[in-house]
């Protein structure tokens, strides 16, 4: 049975497997490849999208749990949000393999709306999801202050 | 076996090539300069050589022979030719170089990244290219306006003269390509840089990064592909005897499903289906002759290793002779194996048609891979394309040849192009991973407490023996030496031995090689040398780094910056020299937490002229992390011929909530550049358990750290 959805305002029938994960049709069969595979357990958090405005694992969500629902990868969030995260990410020039950024940031927009100014501690705890092995983890940190920063 | 055949052919292959050539290419720009037939069309390079293309219209790219995996080179290597360009970066655009001789490696041998040799290796060579193009570019302005060269200025782009004239260096580049290359032009004194060692330098792969349309390996897309997914031997080296696929047939969505050398693929439109298919084939193994390798008996086998002679790599003095109230000391450290578990799981995209073979993916050794590709796709070197894509991670995983090999098998096999992904648990079980390794320290303490003579012995697999055989000579892997043959320390009677011990299971070169195993040995030995002695270790290390001025100055500046204060029993400390650059670590530990926990990092680098300041911090913090993580909680461990860890939940990877505080700082120094990539990752481990013994007393020799 097709499974209906939105992903980044944009109605979507897919008609395959409905136990798929949400990842792989997204990157296989809609060709949006911003989420990426890490683990595929839900321990590292490349593949972080948002589902109806929440982190989710991707490679963890089959794509029936979406149905009905709105999908956001790092390319729907809102231009403002979206904007003040890489202009952050940019100015701290955060990546180095850049693998796991993608799902960094969308973990980290979802930090930004449930909380406008975080602290430190708040940071590093609703990051620890999401494992970088170049260690870029202290300017994830000052890149999410920035954001919230031009957020507020 | 077939599939090391197969890889055997491919090294040899790459090494008789790369043998054959020489020297010949070091110096790429030696290349002419080719006008190419783009008469008319501005966007097209009329200025093309192996480093440098402009377009009519002043599009200005350097070609990068450096993989891009985190380290840097996308701004880096740019960054060398912008400077004798007089171009700000963000005027240059970046091509990553397909595979060619003139990109091989000087330092290397071969088209590798890897060694933290890019910037070592291109600083010359790269702004020679610049510096050679930009002369080209002022003859031709001068030829054009009849004017001399002398009075003629290159400067952001453009090419002008005193009396006011002026061209892009587009407008000139057709003409420029017609004239030959200075061979040795002069190069800029480090006093006039406008580009390198600047701080506001940005990345210029940041942007495409952040906006999630950087393309790695797993990203790429090839009209008409399918996804494989690949059933490996659960004990590595082991090769399928037979298999039934009809169940993976009626996984709804698989396409195929075909036999290569070491595994079974089944191929889908999506990873999901091709993963299904595989876990429900039914497949004999043929497990091969590590089928009953455990991880005691390996380790028996290095610790048999102690007792013999091995390569004996460097000798001072007499180690042998008696010292005159000499005290004796004598300890044995041990490191597990590890994984390099990169972020980017192992994959590849593999089209063989036509007699061709186009390989795209996240590579480290391009020639190692159009060489391996070539042998499974059963065509000629010349008719394989490689395509390097960002890589989503390296660490010297993807150094490797297996994946480029397998994709080209498993497309050819299926007569469709193919993406190969493994799984994580694929990549973890399947690697190609650190030695264990096994290192006896012998000392004996002067009358002054000193070390009077130092013995070490290092007993490990080879891994220059299984990648690159030819350059093991008599016991002598030129790779187990990192970290040991270039020891700092005045000590009068030394001797550095290695004994190569093999076990069966495949290593590989992980970041920072053996500069991590023998800094830990080492590094924890003098610790223990100095409380021997009853001496600081700070005091202690300063006293014997007489013939390293670079080295003391490393270490004075992070006794500074770290606050360390001597007698305190808080911080542990470790000094090195690793790939040109000296560093100096002090962890401090959290004394008010109950259990072991590290509160601060200070590092500090001498990496000799620095291209890129804030991308060098980058690269030791996230060296230092990257060590701190195999130190704390990594080990790869094997039962029944099985790698027993699988993913990141038993191979864990430190987290935001868990790293401490890591503070960089550089000296500066005009000294020819020095390594970084992996220049962060040695010490750390020993600092830490240098720390734990100050704070309490017990001494740790094996890693990982299980507190």
């Amino acid at each position: 049975m097709a499974v209906s959805f939105t992903l980044n305002g944009k109605a979507i029938n897919f008609d395959g497997d409905p136990e798929t994960p949400i990842l792989w049709v997204l990157r296989d069969h809609l060709d949006v490849t911003s989420p990426k595979y890490g683990c595929g357990a839900g321990l590292c958090g490349a593949c972080t999208v948002h589902l109806e405005g929440a982190a989710i694992r991707s490679c963890s969500a089959p794509i029936s749990a979406a149905g009905g629902k709105a999908v956001t990868t790092l390319e729907g969030l809102t231009a403002k949000v979206g904007k003040a995260l890489q202009d952050a990410w940019i100015e701290f020039d955060v990546p180095q393999c850049g693998y796991c950024q993608t799902g960094q940031m969308m973990s980290a927009a979802d930090l930004l709306a449930k909380k406008k100014q975080p602290s430190s501690d708040d940071i590093k705890n609703a990051m620890s999801g999401n494992i970088c092995r170049c260690g870029t983890y202290s300017r994830i940190e000052k890149a999410v202050k920035r954001a919230a920063d031009k957020l507020a | 076996m077939k599939n090391q055949s197969l890889k055997s052919n491919g090294r040899r292959q790459f090494i008789q090539q790369s043998a054959a050539l020489g020297g010949a290419f070091v110096i790429g720009i030696h290349l002419p300069l080719t006008s190419q037939a783009a008469v008319g069309d501005a966007a097209k390079p009329v200025l093309a050589n192996a480093w440098v293309q402009i377009t009519p219209n002043n599009q200005i790219t350097l070609i990068c022979a450096r993989s891009e995996m985190g380290q840097d080179v996308y701004t880096s290597l740019p960054a060398l030719l912008a400077e004798e360009l007089n171009l700000p970066l963000s005027m240059i655009q970046v091509q990553i170089a397909g595979v060619a001789p003139v990109y091989i490696n000087a330092m290397l041998g071969g088209q590798i990244t890897g060694g933290s040799t890019s910037v070592r290796e291109a600083f010359d060579k790269l702004r020679t290219a610049g510096a050679a193009t930009r002369m080209v570019l002022i003859q031709a302005a001068a030829q054009r306006w009849n004017v001399s060269a002398a009075d003629c200025k290159a400067m952001n782009g453009k090419i002008t003269h005193s009396s006011g004239k002026s061209a892009t260096y587009g407008e000139l580049a057709a003409d420029a390509a017609k004239l030959p290359l200075p061979e040795k032009p002069a190069l800029k004194s480090p006093a006039n840089f406008m580009v390198i060692g600047k701080e506001t330098m940005r990345r210029l792969d940041t942007p495409s990064k952040v906006a999630g349309k950087a393309v790695y390996g797993i990203d790429v897309k090839i009209p008409g592909m399918a996804i494989a997914s690949l059933a490996q031997c659960p004990v590595i080296g082991g090769t399928p005897t037979s298999f039934d696929a009809s169940a993976a047939m009626k996984v709804t969505g698989v396409i195929k499903v075909v036999q290569i050398s070491d595994g079974v693929a089944v191929l889908a439109k999506d990873f999901y289906t091709a993963r299904k298919g595989r876990d429900v084939l039914k497949i004999t193994w043929n497990e091969g002759s590590n089928a009953n390798l455990s991880n005691a008996v390996i380790r028996k086998s290095l610790e048999d290793g102690l007792s013999k002679k091995g390569a004996v790599i460097k000798t001072v003095g007499d180690s042998n002779a008696a010292v005159v109230n000499g005290k004796p000391l004598s300890a044995q450290y041990f490191l597990p194996y590890l994984a390099h578990s990169t972020m980017e799981p192992v994959n590849c995209s593999a089209d063989v048609s036509n007699g061709k073979c186009r390989i795209i993916g996240p590579i480290q050794f391009q020639q190692g891979g159009q060489a391996v590709a070539a042998a499974a796709a059963g065509v000629k070197p010349e008719d394989v394309t490689i395509e390097t894509t960002f890589l989503g991670g390296g660490f010297g995983r993807k150094l490797e040849l297996d994946f480029i090999r397998q994709a080209a098998e498993i497309s050819k096999a299926a007569g469709m192009p193919v993406k190969m992904l493994w799984t994580k648990e694929d990549d973890i079980t399947h690697d190609f991973y650190r030695p264990m390794s096994i290192h006896k320290v012998d000392g004996i303490l002067g009358a002054n407490g000193q070390l009077a003579s130092l013995k070490a012995k290092m007993v490990s697999q080879s891994v220059t023996a299984r990648a690159f055989p030819g350059f093991v000579k008599d016991g002598f892997d030129p790779f187990m030496v990192e970290g040991s043959n270039n020891i700092t320390y005045e000590i009068p009677n030394l001797e550095i031995t290695n004994v190569i011990t093999d076990t069966g299971l495949r290593v590989g070169y992980w970041r920072s090689v053996s500069n991590a195993l023998n800094a830990f040995a080492i590094e924890s030995f003098v610790d223990e040398a100095a409380k021997a002695a009853g001496k600081d270790p700070v005091a202690y290390r300063m006293a014997a780094l007489s013939k390293h001025p670079r080295a003391k100055a490393v270490l004075e500046l992070a006794v500074k910056k770290s606050g360390y204060v001597p007698g305190s029993k808080r911080f542990g400390v470790a000094q090195m020299e690793c790939y040109d650059t000296y560093s100096a670590c002090i962890l401090e530990l959290d004394s008010a937490a109950k259990e072991t926990k590290v509160k601060k990092i200070t590092f500090v680098s001498d990496c000799g002229i620095t291209v890129h300041p804030d991308q060098a911090r980058a690269q030791l913090t996230g060296g230092v992390i990257y060590g701190l993580s195999a130190a704390l909680s990594n080990e790869i461990t094997i039962e029944k011929g099985r790698v027993q860890q699988n993913n990141f939940n038993d191979y864990p990877s430190l987290r935001q909530n868990q790293v401490p505080v890591v503070e960089v700082h550089l000296v500066p120094s005009q000294e020819k550049p020095g390594g970084l990539g992996e220049v962060g990752v040695p010490l750390v481990a020993p600092a830490l358990v240098n720390a734990i013994a100050a704070a309490t007393g017990k001494r740790i020799r094996e890693l990982p750290i299980k507190v």
